[in-house]
């Protein structure tokens, strides 16, 4: 056990731990657009985590190269798709959750307060 | 190798949430977002399972799957916005 295994297979369990809550959180949370946030912070940093851990545990450089790509890719386009997904759900009107109390967009988009 | 394998049940186990979600519904919106869900955990599974079996080939999918995925979602948010106006 030195200590690139060690972190490696600490990145690992928070990677898989963080995946499996945002599947928790796709499930229990009531609307759309708190889905949208637990899924895309936890799967950007989970599946991060999971390939860094994986890019030491191999420990070649092609590895290294190809899981640290991954790595970045992950890390820049994950928030563009939650935000993306969010905008489109906003706007084709899906509902809030009863006990959203901010809208500051409903006027502009909705003509009114929470729907 | 245990915490690989664990790590596996869990994204199992993610996955399966997520297809809960799928199924569910109610909007379009909430599919594309498990589905999405349900994606990174085959991502992570996959870069798992080459750790596993020591196979460095199946590396290359993640970086593959991880730039699909991304264009994957664009696309169904343009699908879900041009529903809704």
């Amino acid at each position: 056990m030195t200590w690139s295994t060690v972190l490696a297979d600490v990145l690992i369990g928070v990677g898989a731990g963080l995946i499996l809550l945002a599947g928790v959180g796709v499930v229990r949370l009531p609307d759309v657009l708190t889905r949208a946030n637990a899924a895309t912070k936890a799967t950007g940093l989970g599946l991060a985590a999971i390939l860094g851990g994986v890019a030491l545990a191999v420990g070649t450089t092609r590895a290294a190269v190809v899981l640290g790509l991954a790595v970045v890719i992950q890390l820049l386009t994950s928030p563009v798709s939650g935000h993306v997904i969010g905008r489109a759900a906003y706007r084709s009107g899906a509902p809030l959750w009863q006990e959203t109390h901010t809208d500051d967009l409903g006027p502009h988009y909705r003509g009114g307060g929470p729907a | 190798m245990t915490v690989v394998d664990v790590a596996l049940g869990a994204v199992a186990v993610a996955f399966l949430l997520a297809l809960v979600r799928v199924l569910r519904g109610p909007t379009v919106a909430d599919r594309a977002v498990a589905a999405d869900v349900a994606l990174y955990g085959v991502i992570g599974a996959i870069a798992l399972l080459a750790l596993r079996q020591e196979a460095d080939q199946l590396l290359d999918v993640t970086l593959v799957a991880t730039l699909l995925g991304f264009l994957a979602t664009v696309a169904l948010s343009l699908l879900v916005g041009r529903r809704g106006s």
